[in-house]
């Protein structure tokens, strides 16, 4: 090929770039969505469905339970999203000049890269009776010498999923704050608050969160909607009789009585609704707020309760820690357990038999998995970086309507427009399987590696490329020989974000494979609703292994390929 | 502590920031209430870096000896927020989320009444010829309209001593004389010991105090 028609190309691939990325999340997410009012209103013609009318949702009203669950949703979600934004703004304004405020820093890519489902199985087998926290302070403690009655998790009111979910949304709104800190420009904000004598976390509540607050308002969104929406850290950690409607919708769906999916269609559609009202409350509270807070930030008042506040601050953080931690040990004791009687702390002896028993079906599905995941983080980073490079050559950023379509799937609940796909998947009769499953991933892998690459991408100093096209590089010679080289480590960095939110994909993986595509996450799910801790641990172990594998080579591989370009060292 | 250090000067008593080990800043001063101590050198020899340590924001990776007495009170050992040192940066960085007034209520004390706090900032606006600006967002104000406001919010905190930071450097040279007059004959009228940073030799003019020149350690 010549070097100008070469070129061409290159700018050709550029341009459609966004208008591909747009198409593939804005065709399944709306296609999805359409794909569930039919059959809600009894229109599916390959179930024989032709007449359009209410008895899907007269058969839904029927159904047991039904407010419960939908109080559940509400309750659980807000709650854990609250609850998540509280505890950011309270380590932010308690411990961000502070020196375990790096430590936290480091600590929050690989808490974030724990898929959903790891989390959750370790936080249910630590807190649950006869799991490591009670038998650590048993019996001297407590005096039991059987494990006690209680219902964890699972318990009624939800506190163990608000908890699970908690634990994964944390660092995540605490990432995307820190990301928007330098925007609203925290730092200045917050010295000329503390000169004027305001403590430090006065000083962040009154002259920095007003700032940052709209800055990270979709991220917060997005936690909501995927806690309302939720299926497999439910399916793990909420509670079973009612269950959350999300865990009901699928199941309905996965009913062998195949005119359920009229009534489940119906349900995702409520799902929907379920999901909307949470963002109202949430919305109408956000405006309760400011009204509430607008005298106050101004009435001069330059200290509250702030030791207190600051030791919680702390406290917080080393519970949390501690939680995950002791959930990972949980873990692996459990995967290494033989016989395990209750008040004992440590297995003994300990034994290779689960791992040797797992490893047949454990092998294939580490193959599967990482399969699924490289093909979806690939792809989602050729358009991605495609995306990028066109906001470059054509000196135009992606408007905030263009971002918020990027947000798109995470702020639609999943299983309403997944639903909707298997619908169509139905109607038009596609196979399902490896390919639809890929396909639905993206739906979620492209939106994080965006969020994680365009920062660095953005602010790449353009006079290197300026530079190069002064010595006679072409532009595709600058992009693939400036541009990409320089952003070696976001690039690695965006892979393993990218590969992580593939590993963590259950309801896609569900949905779209029809059951005849298992991965780490669907086992692991799927066992932990039988009984067998030894052999669950093993699988949540290896499925939290695989993304913290992405992240050590993407931290790992610049500091041995690089070792003599230290400019280009991750920090 | 010696008695004299009880008054209203600043004292700067045998202050020594290093970087890793090598020696980046040393003064040992007094600067008298209503005297400006300018303090010039070129980019890199630690300027801000004296400052932020006075003001209480040193980067952990410099380490620091040396007091900073002021009202009887070593200011070296509390956390920046009660040091009441008035701080003026290059940028005005009025909060973009309050109103003009609003920025002048946060730097206001919280010992007045709500009527007494609506006409202190209408009266401090007044002063910068701001009268009727209190329900202003902030990004509709001129660069100087800005800085004026930025001065008055931090007089308002009733600081005891000020620093300033570059103040003119980022204002237009006509408004910058303006400018430096009003925040001069501010600081003189309130009697406040003031260090300046600058590179600006017209800065120095304007201050006329003394001038304590940094140079590179090598």
């Amino acid at each position: 090929m010549t070097h100008s028609l070469r070129n061409r190309l290159f700018f050709q691939s550029v341009r459609i770039a966004p208008w591909l990325a747009m198409a593939l999340l804005i065709v399944p997410v709306a296609g999805g969505l359409a794909g569930i009012i039919g059959p809600a209103f009894g229109w599916l013609p390959a179930l024989d469905g032709h007449a359009l009318g209410l008895a899907p949702w007269r058969t839904l009203f029927r159904q047991p339970g039904l407010l419960d669950m939908v109080g559940l949703s509400l309750f659980t979600a807000l709650t854990s999203s609250l609850g998540a934004l509280l505890q950011v703004v309270l380590l932010l304004g308690a411990l961000l000049e502070s020196r375990i405020f790096r430590l936290i820093q480091r600590l929050l890519s690989p808490l974030l890269a724990v898929p959903h489902a790891a989390a959750a199985i370790g936080i249910g087998f630590l807190l649950t009776p006869s799991g490591l926290a009670s038998r650590l302070l048993s019996p001297w403690l407590t005096g039991w010498d059987h494990p006690p009655d209680y219902l964890f998790p699972g318990d009624p009111y939800g506190a163990s999923l608000i908890l699970g979910l908690m634990a994964k949304e944390l660092p995540f709104l605490l990432l995307m704050s820190l990301a928007a800190l330098p925007q609203c420009q925290a730092r200045e904000h917050l010295h000329v608050a503390r000169t004027l004598g305001y403590s430090s976390l006065t000083a962040f509540l009154k002259g920095v969160l007003p700032n940052l607050y709209p800055l990270i308002r979709l991220p917060v969104y997005a936690v909501i909607v995927f806690a309302s929406a939720t299926v497999d850290v439910a399916m793990i950690l909420g509670p079973s009789n009612p269950t959350t409607l999300a865990v009901s919708v699928v199941r309905w769906l996965n009913d062998p009585d195949l005119s359920r999916r009229f009534m489940a269609s119906a349900a995702a559609l409520t799902q929907l609704g379920v999901t909307l009202t949470a963002l109202l409350i949430w919305w109408l509270g956000e405006r309760l707020v400011i009204k509430l807070s607008s005298g106050w930030l101004t009435n001069g008042q330059r200290r509250h309760a702030d030791t207190c506040l600051a030791c919680l601050a702390s406290g917080l953080i080393w519970f949390m820690l501690t939680l995950l931690g002791a959930s990972l040990l949980g873990l692996i004791l459990w995967s290494l357990a033989g016989y395990w009687p209750f008040p004992q702390a440590w297995p003994w002896p300990l034994t290779a038999d689960n791992w040797r028993s797992a490893t047949d079906n454990a092998l294939s599905l580490l193959g599967q998995t990482s399969l699924i995941a490289v093909t979806a983080t690939l792809l989602s980073l050729t358009v991605v970086v495609g995306c990028l490079e066109s906001e470059i050559q054509y000196r135009r950023r992606m408007r905030p309507r263009s971002q918020l379509i990027l947000y798109l799937p995470l702020l639609v609940p999943p299983v309403a427009f997944l639903f909707g796909l298997v619908q169509l998947q139905a109607q038009w009769r596609l196979a399902p399987g490896w390919f639809a499953v890929t396909l639905g991933h993206m739906l979620f892998v492209l939106p994080y590696v965006f969020l994680s690459l365009s920062e660095s991408y953005r602010h790449l100093d353009p006079r290197w490329a300026q530079v190069a096209v002064s010595l006679q590089a072409s532009p595709l010679e600058v992009f693939w020989r400036i541009r990409l080289p320089l952003l070696t480590v976001p690039l690695l960095v965006a892979t393993a974000v990218g590969f992580a939110v593939s590993v963590g994909q259950f309801l896609p993986t569900l949905l779209l494979g029809a059951g005849r595509v298992t991965t780490l996450t669907t086992e692991a799910v799927s066992l932990a609703g039988g009984g067998d801790r030894r052999l669950t641990a093993v699988y949540a172990l290896l499925q939290l292994t695989l993304p913290a594998i992405g992240f050590g080579l993407a931290i790992g591989l610049p500091r041995l390929l690089l070792r003599n370009r230290r400019d280009l060292q991750p920090s | 502590m010696s008695n004299n250090d009880a008054d209203n000067a600043l004292h700067l008593e045998a202050i020594d920031i290093r970087l890793q080990g090598t020696p980046l800043v040393a003064i040992d001063t007094r600067i008298e209430p209503g005297e400006v101590l300018t303090v010039m050198g070129p980019s890199g020899v630690g300027k801000s870096t004296l400052l932020a340590f006075i003001a209480g924001f040193l980067d952990p990776a410099f380490s620091a000896r040396g007091n900073v007495w002021l009202r009887g009170r070593n200011l070296a050992r509390l956390p920046a927020e009660q040091r009441r040192l008035g701080l003026l940066f290059q940028d005005p960085l009025l909060f973009p989320h309050l109103s003009v007034g609003g920025n002048l209520g946060f730097g206001l004390r919280r010992d007045h009444s709500r009527r007494d706090r609506y006409h202190a900032i209408e009266t401090a606006l007044a002063e910068i010829g701001l009268s009727g600006y209190a329900d202003r967002d902030p990004a509709t104000l001129s660069g100087g309209q800005r800085s004026r406001v930025a001065l008055m919010r931090v007089l308002l905190s009733r600081p005891n001593a000020m620093l300033l930071d570059e103040p003119f450097s980022k204002l237009d040279t006509a408004l910058r004389e303006d400018m430096r007059s009003l925040v001069f004959s501010r600081i003189h009228q309130e009697n406040l010991p003031t260090l300046m940073v600058t590179h600006d030799e017209a800065d120095a003019e304007a201050a006329g105090g003394r001038v304590l020149r940094l140079m590179p350690p090598y």
